[in-house]
């Protein structure tokens, strides 16, 4: 008996912990990104939580990682540093020069390379993502709106994800030997370029 | 002090307190999870579509390298290009016949083991791709959104050709292979069903 009445007690406790609670509870105004642990880690959930920009960065990895050891190493720098430069630039403009719609050419052209296992030189490779860093870069930190140290620790974040995101993947690409696996990458590079013909068919809807 | 307070006054007291709390404001991205899963419903949410993609896979297998990769990358990319003319309102004639008609095929060269150039099957896989993407591309429910919609919807896709490759590995045993022709009669016959209710 004594232990259910503890149990009952215990349970009144909680019943009355949630009424409290949620009585209390303000309106949660819901940010772009807003984890409560700092503009570093809301730059690092928006790589992993936004499609837009995660899955072009991943396409960039693989197809990097294709292309050899080389144009793995020059990428996981050139995008970045093209990335960070970029995001700061826009945040100082503080508007896209560029709809955002533009970023669905990133899903097509690193699509169909990934997907036709083309071989590119280093500095080819290097070069695109670099355009993929601006392209992208630009849009988030004109997002983010007028520079701020927030804004900087956001994009900080953004690029940080970024950088280990290409080289684990860039890495993984490179170092695995199987047949399969390349074909599971171009399998991966075909899925790309389906979401990004979709995508441009949605802009275009909307038009 | 708690105990004295009966616990149905509370529960009930809680509910209401949950019942009136304040709206979560609107999120700059939403729709995220539910674009996704509705895209990932789609494909297999008619037998038609899951038999004709399985069949794909199937087809691949009993081809091997390299159909055995080349037509389930067709497969999406058309589909999507076929998803890409239906959003951007470009009509496609005859598309339930088009995807009945799909699984008839496919089924058949899967029953016959068919052997044919890989360009040709590609433009017949492709071929059927632009029906199948066309009917199931445009469906994005309100509210929600396209970029995960696509992405489940392709994602989906690529799973059942997978499952058709991964079904097609026994065609490496002899009782396999009569296994899997039998399966392709199987899907030809659901495709005919599927043409005939298409022609009425």
């Amino acid at each position: 008996v004594n232990h259910r009445m503890r149990w009952r007690a215990a349970l009144q406790r909680l019943i009355w912990s949630v009424c409290v609670s949620a009585l209390l509870a303000t309106s949660a105004n819901a940010h772009l990104v807003n984890t409560g642990l700092g503009p570093f880690y809301d730059g690092v959930s928006h790589v992993l939580l936004s499609p837009e920009d995660l899955i072009p960065v991943i396409a960039m990895a693989l197809l990097a990682g294709l292309n050899g050891p080389a144009a793995g190493r020059h990428t996981l720098f050139a995008l970045t540093g093209a990335w960070l430069v970029a995001g700061v630039l826009g945040s100082l403009v503080a508007k896209p020069l560029l709809p955002a719609a533009v970023t669905t050419g990133s899903f097509l052209l690193l699509g169909t390379l990934t997907a036709a296992d083309r071989r590119l030189s280093p500095a080819a490779v290097a070069t695109l993502a670099v355009a993929i860093g601006v392209l992208h870069g630009w849009l988030n930190g004109a997002g983010t709106g007028v520079v701020k140290p927030a804004t900087v620790g956001v994009l900080f974040g953004v690029t940080s994800a970024i950088f280990v995101l290409v080289a684990i993947v860039a890495a993984t690409a490179v170092a695995t030997r199987p047949a399969w696996a390349r074909v599971a990458f171009r399998v991966a590079g075909s899925w790309i370029v389906a979401i990004g013909l979709l995508m441009l068919g949605w802009e275009l809807r909307k038009i | 002090v708690s105990c004295k307070i009966p616990l149905r006054l509370a529960a009930v007291l809680a509910l209401a307190a949950l019942t009136s709390a304040t709206p979560s404001m609107a999120h700059v991205q939403d729709g995220q999870a539910q674009g996704f899963l509705s895209g990932i419903w789609h494909p297999i949410s008619g037998l038609d579509h899951v038999l004709a993609m399985v069949a794909v896979g199937l087809w691949g297998a009993q081809l091997g390298p390299p159909a055995l990769w080349l037509l389930p990358v067709t497969f999406p990319i058309m589909m999507a290009f076929g998803g890409f003319l239906g959003l951007v309102g470009i009509p496609v004639p005859g598309v339930e016949i088009g995807i009945a008609a799909s699984a008839l095929l496919l089924g058949i060269v899967v029953a016959l083991e068919a052997k044919l150039y890989l360009a040709l099957a590609a433009i017949i896989v492709g071929a059927f791709a632009i029906f199948h993407g066309h009917a199931h591309g445009t469906e994005l429910p309100a509210g929600q959104s396209a970029l995960t919609y696509s992405i489940g919807f392709v994602i989906a896709t690529g799973c059942l050709h997978g499952l058709g490759i991964l079904i097609g590995t026994v065609h490496k045993r002899p009782l396999g292979k009569v296994m899997l022709r039998l399966s392709g009669s199987a899907v030809a016959i659901a495709g005919s069903l599927f043409l005939w209710r298409a022609l009425a």
